[in-house]
């Protein structure tokens, strides 16, 4: 049967760019996921047909243009698919953090009025039954993994893929709806909604056009030079800004391939099976990785660790200046050649990082050690510096131009200038539309000449051009002696040894700076099975005397790094605790992508941080927790204070 | 009293068939001592039946007398209406009848897949020349064989430790394994010993729901050994309560729950 002609190739839609990568690449691969071991492909041919099929079927199902439709699951093809069609029939994707508690997800889908929701699996559908009544919008439901939802209700419940075969046999009149809605689309209709995780207050709606996300694409795959041939590996939140840029954006303008893992626990090996060409990952994945391997390393044989610990050195000496194409002599070339057959190549090979061209780390300051690790063994590492109203994209580094202190360049097309308190605003194609239902909020962001404020505080460096990110602008405070604040530059300090996982220090109007610390389980346990500590708990492991004497040589060292430079001296930490809990986004004490709230750790832990600076040795506490069902508990427990020895230069510098 | 032929309605809205498997006036003996003593019951279609009592009840014992490896001295034992002989274990697999242990019976030294794999033995008919070769019949069985095991891992979400050997596994994994093997050869009738025994709660909760998903998801029929109080009352259809060898109690878990000898088994009574 020849199916009717939909839509147009004017590339001014993600359904327009994925017509046009249908009809250029065809059978190539535009999405694969494992399943059942084996690796499942979907050409741009079939991309196209599943995403025609579902929106027809969708139609059916009474979508109507302007609708709002919530997306929550896994990475998966589907779910890419599924937002293409719902741009098709005019309405809006709104994906959704898929590990967000039903609290959280309530009040993103009553303010949107989503009126569908894509579910993955029965732990999605559950959430929304659990809010549906507080929903006055919500109609329908469409669940992609049937297994457990055989008795619920099906009056407002759909197989994706009874949907799709809704779609497959739906009559002509269907037809010509969705070619009249597809062929709507221009460059200002709305492409994605997506809702920042909001580190303050409650989530916005960012809203954001055809033009945003595609004019942005196609400078930033230029930038890196991302073609048909590229693979990536989706495995980051669907909800966050990057993941739709990289994989559907980029994916959709430069026709690379979307690869999606099994499941969350066999990441690493999916990796090291696609080996990627592009990759993104936060600094705490890279963090995570180095720790494992300097982990296994330390377990390995004498001969081994010899090996690694030679070659290493040597990458550390060479390594980036090789990448950089910089002149290096012929003995070290030959020797970093034998490092790659025995030292480098196989180790990138285990992380899946062989045949990585252009990676990208950004969200949080990557420590300089872990940098240049990876930087090193040869992997094109680079810092860019986005959020969710730049649709990602604010400054990037040029290949050749890499260091771990900058964020880079300002990305073509964006215009960056600093404003006269220092905050970065920025200017750009990628500049969001509004935030959904909140005029106050877009006019305070916003101003009308396009400038947005970015809430950081940084300096363009004179000689190089490229930015420096010191801290969140508001968070950049006096101390009692006017002397200057910036708890996140510190934190950040702290968080680079790797038996650090989270630090948070205060200090703001007072006369000293106090830190909490969470030590990393994983790093910190390793080191206790190797010493013969024993321990049953992350509690009882922090607490242990052991543990709070390494921590404090860290917090010391931090301290002295930070006595060097006049302007921050004064925020060296006094004093310390290592707390009892590991921080969480259940608890709210975290972002759901891992910052650090400040303000409500300090309201929730009033008491310790009291006992920091009233002089007491140790403190009992009690804290609630909430466990990943939503459940609460109780835990308490004595932690101890401990003094951290700090450097006169900070008494010089504050008088 | 329900007829062997008549359905039942749960308390969760399921229907429950007929009398698939039926224990009449079973009594076993190791010698002089006798570890079951006339015990009547039966196994419904599609229902969870949980048998359960103190240590020493016989639980075990009964479990191997439904799967056919102990042959009762007294008593007979019917399968889908007919009485059932004295069968070889793979006559038992060949039913659609598979088990789990109380003590982990896999193959330490072998990867979880080829676990699972050994699940399908029975229906692999390709002869040994073929099999040697790896030719034609044994590759296509191998193949469709694959499949069926890939959706039981899927299933039972243990992607990520398909090709760990199963001696480096920790024990709810383990016993997560055991069930997936299990369920590779599609049983009608699934017996499980102790599926939750040393489990952590979490453990527990995810066991629960593997049980629930395969009873619901593929209609298998459920007998099970169980200590956790809470996790038979929640899970099971009926419930059959031994105390030294007797039956004390059958029933519902709620009717169960009020039995008085079943209270007096497990708190004990005063001796007045």
């Amino acid at each position: 049967m020849a199916q009717p002609k939909l839509g147009t190739n004017d590339m001014v839609s993600l359904p327009a760019l994925l017509r046009k990568n249908a009809s250029s690449f065809g059978s190539s691969a535009a999405f694969r996921e494992k399943e059942f071991g084996i690796w499942q492909t979907w050409s741009w041919t079939k991309a196209l047909e599943e995403a025609e099929y579902f929106a027809l079927g969708l139609i059916e199902l009474g979508i109507k243009p302007g609708d709002f439709v919530a997306i929550l699951g896994r990475n998966r093809p589907d779910l890419y698919i599924a937002m293409i069609s719902i741009q098709m029939t005019g309405a809006t994707p709104v994906p959704q953090y898929q590990d967000s508690v039903a609290d959280e997800m309530e009040y993103v889908l009553a303010h949107c009025g989503a009126k569908f929701v894509i579910a993955g699996d029965q732990e999605q559908v559950d959430k929304i039954l659990e809010i549906q009544s507080k929903l006055p919008d919500f109609k329908q439901m469409i669940y992609l993994d049937g297994r457990g939802l055989r008795k619920y209700d099906h009056s407002k419940l759909h197989s994706f893929a009874s949907i799709m075969e809704n779609g497959k046999n739906s009559g002509s009149s269907t037809r010509t709806t969705l070619s009249e809605r597809e062929g709507a689309l221009d460059y200002d209709s709305t492409c994605v909604m997506l809702y920042t995780s909001g580190t303050t207050g409650k989530p916005k709606g960012v809203v954001l056009s055809n033009a945003n996300i595609i004019e942005t694409a196609k400078t930033t795959c230029q930038f890196d030079d991302l073609k048909q041939s590229d693979e990536i590996l989706a495995y980051l939140p669907m909800a966050w800004i990057g993941d739709f840029i990289f994989s559907v954006g980029q994916a959709m303008w430069s026709g690379f391939c979307v690869n999606c893992p099994e499941s969350a626990d066999t990441l690493s090996n999916d990796l090291r099976e696609i080996g990627p060409t592009y990759y993104f990952a936060p600094p705490r994945v890279f963090e995570m990785q180095l720790t494992n391997v300097m982990i296994r390393m330390e377990d390995s044989g004498r001969f081994k660790k010899w090996l690694f610990d030679y070659f290493m050195d040597h990458a550390r000496h060479v390594g980036a200046d090789i990448l950089d194409g910089k002149s290096v002599g012929v003995a070290s070339r030959i020797k970093y050649f034998l490092g790659e057959l025995m030292v480098y190549g196989p180790l990138k090979n285990t992380l899946g990082f062989s045949k990585v061209r252009v990676g990208y780390t950004a969200g949080e300051a990557i420590g300089p050690e872990i940098f240049e690790f990876y930087r090193s063994l040869g992997i094109n590492l680079k810092q860019l510096y986005g959020q969710t109203e730049a649709s990602v994209y604010i400054t990037q580094q040029p290949d050749g131009e890499v260091r771990g202190d900058t964020v880079g360049v300002p990305t073509p097309g964006v215009e960056v200038r600093i404003g006269d308190n220092g905050e970065v605003y920025y200017k750009s194609p990628g500049t969001f539309v509004e935030y959904y239902k909140n005029p106050e909020s877009t006019a305070d962001t916003k101003d009308p000449e396009g400038w947005v404020a970015t809430g950081d505080a940084g300096f363009f460096e004179e000689d190089t051009g490229h930015l420096r990110i010191i801290d969140r602008a508001k968070d950049v405070a006096k101390m009692s002696d006017g002397s200057m604040f910036a708890p996140k530059y510190v934190e950040n300090k702290l968080k680079f040894y790797p038996n650090i996982l989270e630090a948070v220090v205060f200090g703001a109007g007072k006369e000293r700076c106090v830190a909490f610390v969470n030590i990393d389980l994983s790093a910190v346990g390793n080191w206790a099975e190797r010493n013969n500590i024993a321990y049953s708990s992350y509690q009882e492991l922090a607490g242990h005397p052991k543990v709070l004497e390494t921590i404090q040589s860290h917090v010391e060292e931090v301290n002295a790094s930070i006595a060097k430079d006049k302007m921050l001296a004064g925020c060296q930490i006094h004093r310390f605790l290592v707390l009892h809990k590991e921080l969480d986004a259940d608890d709210g004490e975290l972002t759901r992508t891992r910052k650090v709230r400040r303000k409500i750790i300090a309201d929730k832990f009033e008491d310790l941080i009291n006992a920091l600076y009233d002089g007491s040795t140790s403190i009992y506490t009690e804290t609630e927790v909430t466990y990943e069902d939503g459940r609460k508990g109780q835990i308490s427990a004595t932690l101890q204070i401990k003094d951290a020895t700090t450097n006169n230069v900070a008494a010089i510098a504050a008088q | 009293m329900l007829s062997n032929t008549d359905g039942y309605v749960t308390e969760d809205g399921r229907t429950i068939g007929g009398v698939v498997m039926e224990m009449k006036n079973i009594t076993l003996r190791f010698g002089g001592v006798t570890a079951i003593k006339d015990i009547t019951f039966d196994i419904r279609e599609g229902e969870i039946r949980a048998i359960i009592g103190p240590n020493g009840a016989g639980k075990s014992s009964m479990l191997n007398v439904v799967s056919g490896f102990y042959v009762p001295q007294e008593g007979e034992v019917f399968f889908r209406g007919e009485k059932r002989p004295a069968l070889k274990p793979f006559e038992v697999a060949r039913q659609g009848i598979a088990r789990t242990f109380q003590n982990i019976a896999l193959f330490e030294g072998m990867s979880v897949l080829d676990n699972v794999m050994t699940g399908r033995l029975t229906q692999m008919k390709a002869g040994f020349i073929s099999q040697s070769i790896w030719r034609g019949k044994a590759e296509k069985e191998e193949v469709e064989n694959r499949e069926i095991c890939e959706r039981v891992i899927d299933f039972l979400e243990i992607q990520s430790i398909r090709k760990t050997p199963v001696s480096r596994l920790p024990y709810g994994l383990k016993k997560r394994v055991e069930l997936a093997r299990a369920l590779a050869s599609e049983p009608k009738l699934l017996l499980l010993d102790e599926p939750m025994a040393g489990m952590n709660v979490e453990e527990k909760e995810d066991m629960s729901r593997f049980i629930l998903d395969v009873n619901d998801e593929f209609g298998t029929t459920i007998a099970l050994i169980e200590h956790d109080m809470g996790v038979v009352m929640d899970l099971s259809d009926r419930v059959v309560v031994m105390d030294y060898g007797k039956k004390i109690g059958d029933g519902t878990p709620s009717e169960v729950r009020n039995n008085q000898a079943v209270i007096d088994a497990y708190l004990g009574v005063s001796h007045d």
